[in-house]
């Protein structure tokens, strides 16, 4: 996310995938497996909407008091043996992981499933000072093997199917045999990683839910990777969004449910670590030191906006972009961005800056399905509509990113025209009457016209405008 | 919308209508048939003649000024406490939903507000405040509706359409294999993001045409001329129609 090079081109790319009928297929699948399931889960509406509410309640009180609950989080996990670290950038928090792990001469480090590490690219940075840094979520274990990037949050390699994971298997892991079979295919993988969780100097992890009052780290997932990446080498660090944090224990079930059924339509994860230290002695298991790096990255500017700062809410469980059409068609990696979906609509643009990720913002038809599955109730669609204002109009006391910076000088003549064409009855009733006898003139190499006819007919204007009718049929007018 | 609010109220003399651009220009039949089915009801249907666009368009543009000097005008056309009918979920979602929200810090959110709840979409009106009954004079025919997504999850309406199609004996009402999915017109949407956009309408049309359905029925001309257009470019054996011009051909006395 801190890169600055050219602007990414969400546009470009989109249609690129447009193109591509496999990936297309793959997404579909498996987005429509995902909205049965999610569904299956919050049968009762009822219940959903109250656990929503409570889901929603607990984030927004988290938020509204982070600043405290964060310094009793760190009091907390230092109280421990949790040593905790703060980062502004991921720059920072490259360095602090890089320091730790030559402290403790690691090399070799074993990886459980984390966004804020893909924010910080952190595999590539540990390649580059010689740490060999190996995913062990599957999917992730997947994407690193092809040399890509996550497409979704949750499952990062959805947009290949089975075939061209027996296929990259094949090419890539010398010791497999070529197999389609899935139970084989986890085999082959399983097999690859052991050995590598027990060569592991060090073992990196995300945080789904941070409790302040106990200083307990939660971790959510279903392959058993994330407890053999925090638990079998001497030392792990653990990396976490300041938004992580909970107040207290008893928010942690509400969440934990609304995650997993949200995410995949599990009533609950396989496995579900609560880590509240390193090993203490006498115990048997457990790494011999425990690292948090708090990492901040743009989001203390959300913070700042009472209501972008919603934005924060999110507990990354993904069903905004299982549930948006977009998505759906085009896939992650089109959006050039960590966070994809409409999630990343929302957060990548406020990091990054609205002017430079103008792309993403417009990249909505404010269809609202996202809004209507968050189960931390986001109102996605209206930040949007926002931060499209942010885009073009930097107002005075504006702290999100780049405000004003999508603006154009065509856009905003079409704006002033349409304001005065629909603010004057007079001139709106004379174009109207123009548009229905004159559109069979219009030129149809028009660039807005041409959008639209790509798919579809040209819109033809009636014979006469409405506004005709009621004059002759004599409706009343005020 | 709480129906239990919507029953005790008393069904008024006179309400006023939005007839909102798109059916100004492009479905004005559509935009009458809803005035018929109104005034059927012995009502007064009031169209205040210097009436343009909710302002929409620039509102989700994030042109926020050029949206609220628009809106401000509409606003002021309409000055009894009547109620205000809109034959479109969108438009009616943005004058219900976001007036209040444009006209936040400006001394006129306090009418804004009081504007933005004197507003109904047509279908809502006709089945839960007035209660209409109606009666089906045509053919047996196959139809498909599909609702706008701001009719949907903006003003809640989900089963005021089906009721109403419901009422007629010779319609047959089909279901699209994924109807409450977008169906790629989003306003400017279209034109900013035409690639996908085109997608979204090509597995729409479609899913219409796979139900064998013979009109394509919504409440909203957006959606309309979308998925009309669609149709059109595919020559498939489709109509698209408002639900309004629909249900006036169907019931009127001839």
């Amino acid at each position: 996310m801190s890169a600055e090079s050219a602007s990414p081109d969400f546009r470009a790319a989109a249609s690129e995938a447009l193109r591509n009928e496999q990936l297309r297929a793959n997404f579909r699948r498996a987005m429509d497996g995902l909205i049965a399931k999610r569904a299956a889960m919050f049968a009762d509406p009822e219940e959903w909407r109250d656990l929503r509410t409570l889901g929603a309640s607990i984030r927004a009180r988290s938020l509204a008091r982070l600043p405290e609950l964060l310094e009793e989080l760190e009091a907390n996990c230092e109280r421990n043996g949790i040593r905790v670290h703060w980062a502004e950038t991921t720059k920072e928090a490259n360095a602090i992981v890089l320091k730790i792990l030559k402290e403790h001469g690691a090399t070799r480090v074993m990886k459980g499933k984390s966004m804020v590490s893909e924010e910080m690219h952190l595999n590539d940075f540990l390649e580059k000072h010689g740490i060999e840094s190996l995913e062990s979520d599957l999917g992730e274990y997947i994407i690193q093997l092809d040399g890509e990037t996550p497409s979704h949050i949750i499952m990062p390699a959805i947009h290949k199917n089975r075939r061209q994971i027996a296929r990259l298997f094949g090419r890539k892991i010398r010791e497999a045999k070529y197999t389609e079979d899935v139970d084989e295919l986890t085999g082959i993988a399983r097999r690859v990683l052991r050995r590598k969780f027990f060569e592991a100097e060090a073992g990196i992890s995300g945080v789904n839910f941070a409790v302040a009052e106990t200083g307990t780290l939660c971790l959510v997932e279903n392959e058993g990777n994330g407890r053999m990446s925090t638990h079998v080498p001497p030392v792990h660090i653990a990396l976490m969004g300041i938004e992580k944090v909970v107040e207290r224990l008893e928010d942690v079930p509400p969440l934990y449910s609304l995650l997993t059924r949200s995410a995949t339509g599990q009533a609950i994860s396989t496995y579900f670590n609560m880590i509240t230290g390193p090993r203490g002695p006498g115990e048997k298991d457990g790494p011999a030191e425990v690292f948090l790096v708090i990492l901040d990255n743009g989001r203390s500017r959300i913070y700042a906006d009472r209501e972008l700062s919603a934005t924060l809410r999110c507990i990354r469980c993904g069903a905004c972009m299982n549930h948006c059409p977009v998505y759906t068609r085009v896939g992650g990696h089109a959006y050039e961005a960590v966070y994809p979906g409409p999630i990343g609509k929302i957060l990548i643009p406020q990091t990054e800056g609205v002017g430079r990720r103008h792309d993403l913002v417009e990249a909505s038809s404010l269809c609202g399905a996202c809004v209507e599955v968050c189960p931390v109730e986001i109102p996605i669609a209206e930040l949007l509509v926002r931060l499209r204002k942010e885009a073009v109009e930097a107002g005075p006391d504006s702290s999100v990113r780049g405000a004003g910076e999508g603006r154009h000088a065509l856009e905003d003549l079409a704006w002033a025209v349409w304001k005065a064409a629909h603010r004057h009855p007079a001139l709106y009733r004379f174009l109207g009457r123009a548009a229905t006898r004159l559109s069979r003139f219009l030129p149809s190499g028009l660039p807005v016209l041409s959008a639209w006819t790509s798919a579809r007919t040209a819109p033809r204007p009636a014979r006469r405008t409405l506004h005709e009718l009621v004059d002759e049929e004599g409706v009343d007018d005020a | 919308m709480s129906g239990a609010s919507l029953e005790r109220a008393r069904p008024p003399q006179a309400v006023y209508y939005y007839g909102t651009c798109l059916m100004d220009l492009f479905f004005p039949q559509a935009g009458l048939s809803g005035i018929r089915l109104l005034q059927r009801e012995g009502l007064r249907v009031i169209f205040p003649r210097g009436q343009t666009c909710c302002g929409q368009p620039a509102f989700n543009s994030g042109y926020q000024e050029e949206a609220r000097a628009v809106a401000r005008a509409q606003i002021a056309l309409f000055p009894e406490p009547y109620p205000i009918v809109v034959p479109s979920g969108s438009c009616a979602a943005m004058m219900k939903r976001h007036y209040p929200h444009l006209f936040e810090g400006d001394p006129l959110r306090k009418e804004a507000e009081a504007f933005a709840a004197r507003i109904f979409e047509l279908t809502q009106f006709l089945n839960d405040v007035l209660r209409v009954r109606l009666t089906d004079r045509g053919e047996k025919i196959r139809v498909a509706f599909h609702s706008s997504c701001h009719a949907l999850r903006e003003m809640g309406i989900a089963e005021e359409p089906r009721a109403l199609l419901g009422q007629l004996a010779n319609v047959d009402l089909v279901s699209l294999a994924r109807g409450r999915e977008c169906c790629g017109f989003g306003g400017t949407f279209a034109v900013r993001h035409p690639e996908i956009s085109a997608a979204m309408v090509e597995d729409k049309a479609g899913d219409v045409v796979a139900t064998g359905a013979e009109v394509l029925l919504s409440g909203d001309g957006g959606c309309l001329l979308n998925i009309g257009g669609r149709l059109e470019a595919e020559r498939a054996p489709v109509r698209a129609q408002h639900l309004a011009e629909f249900l006036w051909e169907r019931t009127r006395e001839r």
